[in-house]
């Protein structure tokens, strides 16, 4: 088997290991405490394999699609803006203070404003995640950038390289890891503001579901609605994991000799 | 082929001010092999800045082949300190990124790229990035990337420190080979005085200051002649330099 396929499969057991060690702890929690509000894992896996012929999965990739929507529109605006500010010192003196002003500002409280003009549909909800998951990428972005030393960029200077390709060949190679740890801090940020968003004034979406099912007093269900939520997690996950070894491959080669 | 006439150059730290080279003036011909040498912090790298036009005079004017240096030449390679080696491009992407910067045909630098890689030593590991490299390995893909331009002007920032002692030879005898080979006008900055009198054909040893002043110049004529660093010339040269960076040092502490 090639280098890549035994990564492969050594991540695929540590995932098989974490959800029987899971699955094992729920199973306890749920003997011992004996409630209702909490099913045993069976129940809640019979519950979503039902739940799934019905329309758990549809709210699955409604909530799927707009985290997907919104993180990439964070990102395809955070990314650029983040380098520009972090070469660009003159674009940065004038930027930096509204960022710092409204960053910390929860963007939360915006929403009824949000609700007024984008109205109750996917818009708000995808503005919202997207608002709030492109300070973070801008950031990152930005202070990975700060980081690259001068001499680095001389040197690309002194090959006959352009503004432009200081960019291209420069700046955005060696801000991408950052930006990937970014991204994947950003992902349990953006299934958290969706749930929130979801929670209410809509009938579609994980977030929804989950909250039908508490008011209806049927935690089986619910907890089918976590589950789906926990897969949609990893699932982003594994595919910024994805985007990572492909385009920062020079990042990860202890990890590929380890695999050996 | 260079002439730096009445140069002066300042840095900017903060709210002072670092004179580096006050009416400074230095001509080097064609095909020479100039080393510098000082003490570190006197201003060996900021010269080559200069020179590659990374960095422009604060007063007067470099010239090389006639024409003012107004920002990066076609025909200067520059190898920085620290090899400038991008870490998330393979040996192959570097030694061609050069060529790729300056929107050559894929096509015809494919040929080009390996010939250098080959002739470096460099095809078992061409798919490796630098992180899984030998320093003596870096250097030589550095000095790929550099030659693969066919500059006429080569300037070297300690391409050879950091490494152990065989390898350094190796890489010496490398570097006399493609300076007589090629013709190159080259510009090396060393600490150690036995490279600079394997490899200099005049040898410029500068003492830091505000502004820096060269203390004195040794012409080298029979650098690469082969056997060289075992001959009475060679020692006799060695300790010349010696003296004058030492000489530099005590008016250093005099002062
Ligand atoms: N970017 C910079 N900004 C301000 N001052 C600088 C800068 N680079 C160098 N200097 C100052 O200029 C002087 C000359 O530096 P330079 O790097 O040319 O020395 P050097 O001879 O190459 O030293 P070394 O042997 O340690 O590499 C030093 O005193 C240094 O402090
Ligand atoms: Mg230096």
């Amino acid at each position: 088997m090639n280098l890549q396929g035994k990564v492969f499969q050594g991540k695929s057991w540590g995932y098989l290991g974490a959800i029987v060690f899971l699955l094992a702890l729920w199973q306890y929690a749920a003997w011992s405490l004996q409630t209702p509000l909490l099913p045993t894992p069976q129940a809640a896996i019979a519950a979503t394999i039902r739940l799934l012929e019905a329309d758990l999965g549809k709210h699955f990739w409604v909530s799927t699609y707009r985290v997907v929507l919104s993180t990439l529109t964070a990102f395809l605006i955070g990314l650029p803006l983040g380098i520009i500010m972090g070469y660009e010192d003159r674009i940065d003196r004038f930027l930096a203070p509204l960022v710092y002003i409204t960053y910390p500002i929860p963007k939360i409280v915006f929403l009824p404003l949000i609700l007024l003009f984008l109205g109750l549909g996917d818009g708000s909800k995808i503005f919202l995640i997207t608002f709030i998951v492109f300070f973070q990428i801008l950031v990152t972005t930005r202070d990975a950038v700060r980081k690259v030393q001068s001499e680095t960029i001389s040197s690309l200077r002194s090959l006959g390289g352009n503004r432009f390709q200081v960019y291209r060949y420069v700046l955005l190679p060696a801000s991408l890891p950052d930006v990937f740890t970014s991204l994947r801090l950003s992902m349990g940020t953006a299934i958290a503001v969706l749930f929130f968003a979801e929670s209410f004034a809509t009938t579609e979406g994980l977030g929804y579901f989950i909250m039908d099912s508490w008011s209806r007093a049927a935690p089986d269900e619910m907890f089918a609605g976590i589950i789906m939520m926990a897969l949609l997690g990893v699932g982003l996950f594994i595919v910024v994991d994805f985007f990572d070894n492909i385009f920062c491959r020079w990042q990860h080669l202890n990890g590929y000799k380890e695999g050996k | 082929m260079i002439e730096v006439s009445h140069c002066d150059f300042i840095y900017n730290q903060g709210k002072s001010q670092v004179k580096v080279y006050d009416d400074f003036n230095l001509t080097i011909e064609q095909g020479e092999s100039i080393v510098l040498i000082g003490p570190s912090g006197c201003g060996k790298s900021t010269l080559l800045y200069l020179l590659s036009g990374l960095q422009k005079p604060t007063a007067g004017k470099i010239q090389i082949l006639g024409d003012s240096v107004k920002g990066t030449r076609q025909k200067t390679a520059f190898i920085l300190q620290e090899y400038g080696l991008f870490p998330w491009l393979t040996v192959e992407q570097n030694v061609s990124l050069g060529l790729r910067v300056r929107h050559t045909v894929k096509r015809s630098y494919k040929p080009l790229v390996e010939e250098m890689i080959q002739k470096m030593g460099l095809g078992e590991v061409k798919h490796n990035f630098p992180s899984q490299l030998s320093g003596g390995q870096r250097q030589r893909v550095a000095l790929a990337r550099a030659l693969t331009l066919q500059p006429d002007l080569l300037l070297m920032d300690e391409p050879l420190s950091a490494l152990d002692a065989l390898t350094r030879e190796r890489l010496q005898g490398l570097l006399l080979e493609i300076w007589q080979e090629q013709k190159l006008t080259t510009v090396l900055v060393t600490h150690s005085i036995e490279e600079a009198v394997f490899l200099g054909s005049r040898i410029l040893v500068l003492l830091d200051g505000r502004p820096t002043k060269v203390v004195g110049e040794i012409t080298n004529p029979l650098v690469g002649k082969s056997g060289y660093r075992q001959t009475e010339e060679f020692f006799q040269k060695t300790s010349y330099v010696r003296s004058l960076l030492e000489r530099g040092g005590l008016d250093e502490s005099a002062r």
